[in-house]
Formats: C-alpha cells, sequence, structure tokens
C-alpha cells in the first residue's frame, strides 16, 4: 500500500510552520499509532480519525496505521491536523488520490460523524501555507470567509470529511450536511463611542488627539469620576485606519484568540482593558505548550489601556517595558520562542491617592502623605520613563456643564481627521529615516542638525532643565510631544509655544 | 458442542488448510498444556509458526484481528516457550503468526495472514 502524504501549519505565536503529515499500513495486527510530538489534543485524534472515517463510509483496513508528522522534533498542538491525518490514513488505504492530497495543506478538526469543526488560528495558518508557497489550501466551512481574506492561495472549504474526500478523488455519493459554523456571534461595534460625549475637559480631549497624532503612551491622573477611563475608550476612535499589514496583524491575532474576523480584514485599531487582577500571562501572553497572545498582543496595532494602573502587580507593569521598548512581545519556554506583535499605544489612568481625592477641587483626602506617595510609587520609573503624555484630569463643574450644552465639543470625526493630516505631516517629515510617528523618534535625533530648534524656542525648558524640574530624558520627551503639536498645528516647526504647550502635558507628575 | 465452539473448529480447519497450500507443514493442533492452548504450529522452512487463528462469522462486531489483544499475544509467546520445552528437538526461529478467517454462512470464506505479529 502505498505513503499517504500531506501537509497541516503548525503555529508558534503568529508564525507558521509546514508540518508534513504520513500515513502507512503495515502488515500487523491493527493499531493506530501516531508519532511526531503530539500533544493530548492532538493525540486524541486518533480516535476522532477513526470514528470519522468510519462515519463517512470509509472503509479502513484492519491493519497497524503509523501516522507520523515531521519535522518530528517540533512541538504540535491543538485539533487543527484533524483533516490532514484523516486524508493522508484514506491516501494509504487508497480511497482517495495520493498525488491530490500532497499538493493540498489541510486545517480542520473532525467531530465523530466525519463534519469539519472549525479551529482556531485560521487566518495565520492560511497566510503560512501561501508564504511556504501553496497553492491550495483546505478549511472547515466554518473557517472558509477568514481563509479567504488571505491573498494568492485557493481555498477549498468543505463541511465534511467525505466532501473533502470526494474532492479529492474519492468515489462516494455526495452526502449533504449541515456545516458547523463558528459559534462565535459578531461582536458589538464599538463605534458609537464619539468623543463628542466628553463634556468639559477640553484640555484632556486636546492631550488624547495629541497622543493619537504622535502615538504617544500617555497616562491620565484625576480622581475618580473625572473621566479618564471615557477618554482612553474613545481612543481608538480618533485613531487612523490600520494599514494593510497591520490589518492582517490584528485580524491573525484575533483569529489564534479565538475571537471571530468577520469577513474583512480589520481596519479598526483594537481596544483592549485587561482588569487590574491581570497575571503576566494574560498581559503579554504565555502558556506552557500553546502559547497564546495576552491583551498587549491582541492591542497590537490599537490601544492598551490599564485602568487603575497603580492596583496592577508591580511585576506585571514591568513585562510591558520589553514590548515598549522593542514593539515585539516574546515569550520564551523550555521548548520554544513564540514572538507576537506589541506596538500598542499605552495609556494609563490612575487615581492621585488611594482615597481618589487628592487634587480634587471639590473635596477632602484622607490619604497620609507616604500613603499618597507609595500609591503612584507602585508605577515603576522605567514605565513611566517611557509615558511621554502624564496628563491630570479634573472632575466637571456645574459651569462647564453648562457651557457644553451650548455645544462646539471636538467630534470623533473631526478629530480623527485632524490626527490623519498630523500623522502625514510628520510621515513626511520623517521620510528619510525609519521612523513614522513622533513617538518613535529617539531624543538624539531631535537635538541633532536635523531637527535642532533655537534656543529661543527652547528656553522654557532650558530652564526647567538647569532647575532640575525635569531630567534629560524629560527633555527629549517634551521635544517629541512639541513636534506632535506643529504638526497637529500644521506648523513646520514647533514654536515657543508647542514647547510650553508640550510642558505642560507631562506637568501630572512632578518630574 | 456450542456453535462458536463449531466456527472455531472449522476456522482452525480452513486455517490448517491455507498454511498447508502456502507450503507449510502443520505439525501440532491445539496444543494443550497448563497454562492454555496453541491453535496451530507449523513449520515454514527453518522456522516453527505458532499461528493464532481467530474465526468470526461477520465483522459486525470488529475484524477478528482486532480481538487479538496483546495480552492473549504474550501468553501465546509464553506457551510457544512450553511448547520449545516440551518438543526440545524442534529448535530454529520461532515465530508468532495470527490467522482472521471470516467465514460468512453461504459464502467462501475470507482468510488473512499476518506474519511476525509479536
Amino acid at each position: 500500500m502505498p505513503v499517504g502524504r500531506t501537509q497541516a501549519i503548525a503555529l508558534l505565536g503568529l508564525q507558521g510552520a509546514v508540518v508534513e503529515i504520513e500515513a502507512d499500513y503495515s502488515s500487523q495486527l491493527p493499531k493506530f499509532i501516531l508519532i511526531g510530538l503530539p500533544d493530548a489534543a492532538l493525540g486524541e485524534a486518533r480516535d476522532r480519525v477513526l470514528a470519522a472515517a468510519a462515519n463517512s463510509g470509509c472503509d479502513l483496513p484492519s491493519r497497524r496505521l503509523t501516522v507520523n508528522l515531521s519535522p518530528a522534533a517540533l512541538p504540535k498542538q491543538g485539533s487543527g491536523f484533524d483533516l490532514g491525518i484523516a486524508l493522508a490514513t484514506l491516501a494509504a488505504a487508497g480511497i482517495v488520490q495520493a498525488e491530490s492530497i500532497a499538493r493540498v495543506v489541510h486545517l480542520g478538526e473532525l467531530g465523530l460523524d466525519g463534519r469539519l469543526r472549525p479551529i482556531t488560528g485560521t487566518l495565520p495558518a492560511v497566510s503560512a501555507a501561501a508564504a511556504a508557497g501553496f497553492d491550495t489550501v483546505m478549511v472547515p466551512t466554518g473557517n472558509a470567509a477568514e481563509a479567504e481574506l488571505v491573498p494568492d492561495i485557493r481555498v477549498v472549504a468543505v463541511p465534511s470529511l467525505r466532501d473533502a474526500a470526494i474532492w479529492h478523488g474519492a468515489e462516494f455519493e455526495p452526502l449533504e450536511v449541515e456545516p458547523i459554523q463558528s459559534a462565535h456571534p459578531e461582536d458589538p461595534a464599538n463605534d458609537d463611542l464619539d468623543l463628542a460625549d466628553v463634556i468639559g475637559n477640553g484640555d484632556a480631549v486636546e492631550a488624547m488627539v495629541v497622543a493619537a497624532a504622535g502615538g504617544h503612551h500617555a497616562f491620565l491622573l484625576g480622581p475618580p469620576g473625572s473621566g479618564k477611563t471615557m477618554l482612553a475608550a474613545r481612543l481608538p476612535g480618533i485613531l487612523p485606519d490600520l494599514d494593510p499589514a497591520a490589518a492582517l496583524e490584528v485580524s491573525s491575532i484575533r483569529s489564534l484568540s479565538g475571537l471571530p474576523v468577520g469577513h474583512a480584514l480589520i481596519t479598526r485599531p483594537p481596544f483592549e482593558s485587561p482588569h487590574h487582577t491581570a497575571t503576566a500571562a494574560a498581559l503579554i501572553g504565555g502558556g506552557s505548550k500553546q502559547i497564546r497572545p495576552g491583551a498587549a498582543a491582541r492591542a497590537s496595532g490599537g490601544v492598551l489601556f490599564l485602568d487603575e494602573a497603580p492596583e496592577f502587580n508591580s511585576s506585571v507593569l514591568d513585562a510591558l517595558r520589553q514590548p515598549l521598548e522593542s514593539g515585539v512581545i516574546s515569550i520564551h519556554r523550555a521548548n520554544a520562542v513564540a514572538h507576537f506583535p506589541g506596538r500598542f499605544q499605552l495609556i494609563l489612568a490612575a487615581n492621585p491617592c488611594p482615597c481618589g481625592q487628592y487634587g480634587a477641587r471639590d473635596s477632602e483626602c484622607t490619604c497620609t502623605p507616604s500613603a499618597r506617595r507609595r500609591y503612584l510609587g507602585r508605577l515603576s520609573g522605567p514605565l513611566l520613563d517611557r509615558i511621554d503624555i502624564q496628563f491630570r484630569v479634573q472632575r466637571v463643574t456645574s459651569a462647564q456643564l453648562k457651557l457644553a450644552n451650548d455645544g462646539g465639543q471636538l467630534t470623533t470625526t473631526l478629530a480623527r481627521e485632524r490626527v490623519a493630516s498630523a500623522r502625514a505631516c510628520a510621515r513626511e517629515r520623517l521620510a528619510a529615516t525609519p521612523w513614522s510617528v513622533n513617538s518613535q523618534v529617539p531624543g538624539f535625533w531631535l537635538r541633532g542638525p536635523q531637527a535642532r530648534l533655537s534656543s529661543v524656542v527652547t528656553s522654557t525648558i532650558d530652564r526647567a532643565l538647569e532647575r532640575g524640574g525635569i531630567t534629560m530624558r524629560g527633555y527629549d520627551r517634551v521635544l517629541r510631544v512639541g513636534w506632535t503639536l506643529a504638526d497637529l498645528d500644521g506648523a513646520p516647526t514647533p514654536s515657543a509655544d508647542h514647547i510650553g504647550r508640550a510642558l505642560y502635558l507631562r506637568k501630572a507628575l512632578s518630574s | 458442542m456450542a456453535a462458536k465452539d463449531d466456527l472455531g473448529r472449522r476456522g482452525e480447519d480452513l486455517a490448517a488448510q491455507f498454511l498447508a497450500d502456502a507450503g507449510y507443514t502443520v505439525i501440532d493442533r491445539n496444543w494443550r498444556c497448563a497454562r492454555g492452548e496453541i491453535d496451530l504450529v507449523a513449520r515454514d522452512g527453518n522456522d516453527t509458526v505458532f499461528v493464532e487463528v481467530k474465526t468470526r462469522s461477520s465483522t459486525a462486531f470488529g475484524h477478528p484481528f482486532e480481538a487479538i489483544t496483546p495480552q492473549k499475544l504474550a501468553r501465546l509467546r509464553r506457551l510457544a516457550n512450553a511448547w520449545c520445552d516440551a518438543h526440545p528437538y524442534r529448535r530454529g526461529v520461532i515465530r508468532i503468526d495470527a490467522i482472521s478467517v471470516i467465514a460468512a454462512a453461504g459464502a467462501a470464506p475470507l482468510i488473512e495472514h499476518l506474519r511476525r505479529v509479536f
């Protein structure tokens, strides 16, 4: 009997590796041997494949079946190999054409009745198959829309093993079955959050626009009820649409997390707001066998919002330092290293003290000075160092509320236009550099001959630096935000006013 | 005798005939000792072959080979040793084979032979 041979994809992070599946019958007592480092779920493929084949009308020989997944040393997880194993087995038994299955990459989990169940991570897996040079991929009907998002590869969607076998030349009568669809409903759109809902707090809205325009990380400090969460939730709305590469990345991460992807690539930036009890594994990703993306990877290309930041475990927060620095989340385990994208915009929000009232105009703080210091001290210096905008948000007063009823607030549509034009300015200015938004530009470049500002313009921060009001790092950050402010105003270089406003956007904490 | 014993008996006859046709010499049948029974012992050239015969009238409850469990094979191995002790002059390479007979009523029996199953 021939050896059946086909391919599937093993995912590690967002990278997929082609796994060859070989099946061979030998003249021995009946047994099903699955080798090549399968995990528990994949080991159970044995029973799923045999039951599915029997219920699809395939008469398999009563002999010893050996299925090998190679490269043998690569750990493989999950149930996505079922379809490939089943078809390699059918080819070994001479039921389907061996040449036909050898050209196709197969993905899908089998039910005992022979129907195919959707799997997670279809999008990155199909992308990997296309990148490896395959021109056809077979997926469960429930994953068809997602798989078709990948260009340059033919997608064959089948509802059952029987239909898959018929496609590969088995002589069966087609049998109508109800395809299994993804269980996830489309999630509700978040687009109804408008910046105009924020009343009063014009400064804070402006700070959000600056953060969006320059891609700056931001820290919002303010008493409870001052609208920090509201502001942060409206930040993704004013960010520009994702470029095609980022859209594929965001959609792939969603697919890998088992979230619905829909019928088109996701073009709006994601928003993730993990609870403050989140562990490091929940935030950046983890897992011992299958390494899963965390909230930070899901927020890549969009906004990661950490409400009540001082309440987070400090080791959890410091785990964000590596992705903030490199834009990549690397998760190291004994058997593998997984990489996820980590280019999120970090928004931290915090109360100024444990009781929350410190600095509020309308109520008294009951915390001792040392409790106050300890509270914000939980945010480590190296983390805050990477945050360009540090801003104090105040509660809205009744006077502001009355004024706000007259309208005139900045709407999301308008803000997004301003952000887009500011980003275009920055891109044009930075065209000859490896950076595209102001937040990526290092300090030495801003102080270098390409972008040096006159001492008249920088006199405010020069003085602040002399007095020890800001550090050298803080100086660079003010410059960076100053350039974003200039971009927003359409000015070629920042003026003294822009630098002054940039300094104001750093004054939440005394640093 | 129960019908299943009849079927088993008939299967062993068919298997013995099958081996004889294949050029084997059947030297012992239903050899018993305290530990159990060997269905067939045959010579194939220099090999002494111990054969487990499994007969069924249909595959409705699974293929006959599926009923040959690792425990049954282990017992057969122990029996093979016992047989060799009892027949010290029959040295040579020993081998354990399995033969399945599917003997549906009114149809020609289907015989399959697996060599070196243990």
